[in-house]
């Protein structure tokens, strides 16, 4: 199944990409997604845990993730 | 209740009034504006970007919560995105209830709830041409106020 992953300021930075089309295997979490991004490019800069939000609302990195979401990487937010 | 993330320079005139009723006794504004100097530094200006559909519903979620806290529909913000230069505002809250105490704590409940929740992200421009993202070490909440008691 595919999930797209977005990735956001310092992260889109580090990454140098600000969206991913991810394959992953059915079944995979929020933790997985995070583990495959690590792995690409500079991606070690982001940290191994970060905020994360599927489909626009904060989820737990045991979240279980299913075709079509949208994974999304939140660095620290520093709004205001 | 009102929220809004925009790209324009915020209203500020227009963002009370939407709080303004005649039960209202007071009405607090809270406006954040560019600071000079952050960390030692000097700033030229923030640019500021969202993940902006979570960050919209994140703070129609964030007024929703105030309105039940402050027991008041009166409360309204907007946080711009953008370059924005120093002194301009970034975010204005207001809220507008009977009595200041619940107005004022509204108020805050929105600014720091917004602080700890909303995807928005600044990178500063220093005078020196560099820019650096903004972490959330330099963004924490500030001390609690005195509680000022019960005057509701």
């Amino acid at each position: 199944m595919t999930v797209t992953v977005l990735l956001f300021a310092s992260y889109a930075e580090a990454v140098g990409r600000s969206t991913i089309e991810l394959e992953v295997e059915s079944g995979a979490t929020v933790r997985d997604v995070i583990d495959r991004i690590r792995e690409i490019g500079n991606a070690t800069r982001l940290p191994p845990t970060p905020m994360v939000a599927v489909n626009e609302q904060y989820a737990s990195r045991d979240r279980e993730l299913r075709h079509g979401d949208e994974v999304a990487l939140i660095p620290p937010v520093a709004g205001g | 209740m009102y929220s809004s993330i925009v790209d324009h320079p915020i209203d500020v005139a227009a963002i009370i009034e939407r709080v303004g009723r005649a039960a209202n006794g007071a009405a607090v504004l809270f406006l954040g504006n560019v600071r000079e100097v952050n960390e030692g530094l000097e700033v030229t200006g923030i640019e500021y970007t969202a993940y902006r559909s979570m960050a919209e519903r994140e703070l129609a979620s964030i007024v929703e919560e105030a309105a039940a806290v402050g027991d008041t529909n009166d409360v309204a913000v907007e946080h711009r995105l953008g370059e924005l230069v120093v002194g301009e505002c970034s975010v204005a809250v207001a809220v507008g209830h009977p009595h200041r105490g619940r107005a004022f704590e509204t108020a805050r409940y929105v600014v720091e709830e917004l602080k700890r929740r909303v995807p928005i992200w600044k990178r500063e421009h220093y005078v020196d041409g560099t820019r650096e993202w903004v972490s959330a070490a330099t963004s924490k909440p500030e001390t609690q106020l005195v509680d000022i008691g019960d005057e509701r």
